[in-house]
């Protein structure tokens, strides 16, 4: 199946330059494992994105299709051929 | 000397002084890693280029090493994170709180401490890191516990010239210590009162805030902790107080004079719950012959300083005389190019100091 991620301008650096990665993943694949396959073509987006535990860091919020992650199953959460799959940074800071 | 090299590492990025006049007057550029925590900084002269380190810790992205080797004109940082804690101890990184350049006889290695409680090794420079099993396997650990600020090895001292003796200080847990190599570690804290257990004085548990070590006489420590000013003659094996003479007993920094032995600065803070200079007058204290007396140092300080100074904020270049420098959670840093005796203003206005390290480059 075909997923399409969408990245923040300041990540882009971390993924060849690319606003938006195409990637191929088997049928029933989670966000975990699309995480996975990043961090084999990108690593160092994938540390920014995830910590050592493979987590997803506390201020970064993966949308599928507009619901983040957390509200699903995390990483756990399946995703459908076709989805978009959108990295924003919460809002955090002071 | 012709060029002085000071780091000043903030709450939102490093910034960079240097000074080609014998201290007299700075150049200062930033915000080098903009948004970044900066909790952590090195200037490693033991190369022929000198190598700056930087801990940075992005809000959003996460903890990170960058090194420079031009003096901080470009940044590198490795794909992989640089330090990170291996799958099987079910641990994340929170932030790298102290770089550490190895004995001058192994150039290459540099130690960091982090944030929770461990210690990493680096073998290439400070590039990458491993964890010191050791430390991590310490049975004490399960009883280290967070302050305010997180639990994290916040001091790191390789001997300087016996490669396998180490000594590191860690809130709370204290001090500890390892002479063969690090895969074993002793606690080092008989004398240090932790008035915040009903045990006072425990084999381990303290709020050590931090530790320094005479580089000439690494036999001798001294200690600022959560109230308590302490040194050792024993390679930290025993501490007595030598608070006399000091406003007060509680602070963060501790730096030993880097020629000097028996030459020591600190910032007094006034109390654990009023953690504003004595008075509100900013003071830096000189301790002689090993702390048995202090003097007060003010010139050029300001008199109404609502602020403090954190444990890595304050630090002495390699130069001689030495310099003296400190900076506040306002953002001032102040410099002192005839050891403590005057000061000037070097840069206002920056992010909360969180961190300086200086020494002679060129």
């Amino acid at each position: 199946m075909h997923v399409t991620v969408l990245l923040p301008g300041v990540l882009r650096q971390h993924a060849g330059g690319s606003a938006k990665l195409d990637v191929e993943l088997a049928d029933g694949a989670t966000l975990g494992a699309l995480l996975d396959v990043l961090a084999a073509d990108h690593p160092a987006l994938d540390r920014r994105l995830r910590d050592e535990r493979r987590l997803p860091r506390r201020y970064v919020n993966v949308y599928l299709d507009g619901v983040e992650c957390r509200t699903l199953l995390g990483i756990d959460s399946p995703l459908a051929d076709g989805v978009e799959v959108q990295v924003i940074p919460s809002v955090a800071g002071g | 000397m012709s060029k002085v090299l000071l780091a000043i590492g903030t709450r939102k990025g490093l910034w960079l002084a240097s000074s080609a006049d014998g201290r007299a007057s700075w150049q200062v550029s930033g915000p080098h890693h903009p948004m970044n925590e900066v909790y952590a900084v090195a200037v490693d002269t033991r190369r022929d280029t000198p190598r700056l380190l930087a801990a940075v810790t992005s809000e959003h992205w996460g903890p990170s090493v960058a090194t420079s080797d031009d003096l901080g004109e470009t940044w590198s940082e490795p794909d992989h994170a640089p330090v990170a804690f291996p799958t099987d101890t079910g641990e994340a990184l929170g932030r790298v709180w102290q770089l550490t350049p190895g004995p001058a006889s192994l150039p290459d290695v540099v130690y960091a401490g982090v944030q929770p409680s461990a210690l990493f090794r680096s073998e290439d420079g400070g590039r990458t890191y491993e964890l010191a099993r050791g430390l991590w396997d310490h049975p004490h650990r399960p009883q280290w516990t967070p302050g305010f600020g997180g639990m994290a090895v916040h001091t790191v001292i390789p001997h300087p010239s016996d490669v396998d003796t180490i000594t590191v200080a860690m809130s709370t847990g204290g001090v500890y210590r390892t002479t063969d190599g690090g895969n074993s570690w002793r606690a080092s804290n008989s004398g240090i009162r932790a008035r915040f257990l009903p045990d006072e004085y425990p084999e381990f548990g303290q709020c050590v805030h931090k530790i320094a070590q005479h580089p000439s006489r690494p036999e001798v420590f001294y200690a600022q902790n959560h109230h308590g000013v302490y040194r050792s003659d024993d390679s930290a094996a025993t501490w007595t107080s030598i608070a006399d003479g000091l406003p007060s007993d509680f602070g963060f920094p501790m730096v030993a004079h880097p020629h000097r032995p028996g030459v020591v600065y600190n910032f007094p803070l006034t109390a654990d719950g009023m953690r504003f200079p004595p008075d509100a007058r900013c003071r830096v204290y000189r301790g002689e012959d090993g702390g048995r007396s202090w003097t007060e140092l003010s010139d050029g300080l300001p008199d109404e300083f609502h602020t403090a100074v954190m444990r890595d904020a304050m630090c002495c270049d390699d130069a001689s005389p030495a310099g003296v420098y400190f900076g506040s959670r306002s953002g001032e840093v102040y410099a002192s190019a005839n050891e403590g005796d005057s000061w000037r203003l070097v840069v206002s206005h920056l992010p909360d100091v969180l961190s300086v390290r200086a020494a002679v480059v060129a």
